[in-house]
């Protein structure tokens, strides 16, 4: 089971809307590299694991990553804010705005749903933390976030990969 | 200490404890995260209290109690709103 905590965990308080940059931030949200699969990845993969190591930190990460979901689904909640039709045509938030209005649903900058096939789980522990590294790794590269919170959220992806890298897998098998 | 600052720094006990966890998970023999971890959970139980005494109840529990007559967990912000650590 899960518990909830009524706060994020990093602050985000964006004070201008802008339906452009959430465009493009949702796919942190809800595409191939995002948080949601991020956390259904480790989330899925922890039932199959063989050593109590794995099943704790797959545990504890995926959780973690529903918080950076949250991050995310907060930062395109307050940049899609008070928006006039015309802030909604001309920054071409009009595409989206049109099925979902102003709620947070997962997709990828690009528009497409998203799919369970960005995850895999093969119920072998090499091959799921593999699958773990390079999706992990994904997140480090350049993404177009909020002055403020790029950093953070960097460094919160960054950090999951080493321990793995250093010490999990070889330390485990 | 402001509510925000308040709120701030029991967030960033949360962060480092989050962050031992984690450490603990492929290390979990290590006396010195442990040692830590204790540490760590002990000063944000007493920011906890401080927040708890001018504050009322801490956010993160649902806290409906006879002398509020209320469900306070409903009362905003909610954290993906703007000015949450300030409300």
């Amino acid at each position: 089971m899960w518990q909830y905590e009524k706060k994020l965990q990093y602050p985000i308080n964006i004070k201008n809307p802008n339906p452009k940059y959430a465009q493009i931030i949702i796919s942190q949200y809800g595409g191939p590299d995002g948080e949601l699969g991020a956390s259904m990845r480790y989330l899925t993969q922890r039932y199959s694991q063989p050593f109590n190591e794995v099943k704790g930190i797959l545990t504890d990460i995926g959780t973690e990553e529903l918080a950076h979901l949250e991050m995310v689904c907060a930062m395109v909640h307050q940049l899609t804010r008070n928006l006039t039709e015309k802030d909604i045509k001309e920054s071409g938030f009009d595409k989206y705005f049109v099925d979902h209005t102003n709620a947070v649903y997962p997709v990828a900058a690009a528009g497409i749903p998203w799919r369970a096939e960005y995850i895999q789980a093969k119920g072998d522990v090499l091959a799921d933390l593999h699958e773990d590294l390079a999706a992990d790794a994904t997140t480090t590269k350049e993404q177009p976030t909020h002055s403020g919170t790029r950093k953070p959220l960097v460094s919160l992806a960054f950090r999951h990969f080493e321990p793995f890298r250093k010490n999990g897998i070889p330390a485990t098998i | 200490m402001s509510k925000a600052e308040l709120k701030k720094k029991i967030f960033s006990y949360d962060f480092a404890i989050h962050e031992l966890v984690l450490f603990l998970d492929t290390h979990p023999t290590n006396k010195k995260a442990m040692a830590l971890l204790e540490e760590y959970r002990k000063r944000r139980a007493e920011l906890v209290t401080a927040y708890e005494e001018r504050y009322g109840a801490f956010i993160i529990k649902p806290c409906d109690t006879p002398a509020t007559g209320c469900w306070k967990w409903l009362e905003g912000p909610w954290p993906w709103e703007n000015n949450f650590m300030e409300g």
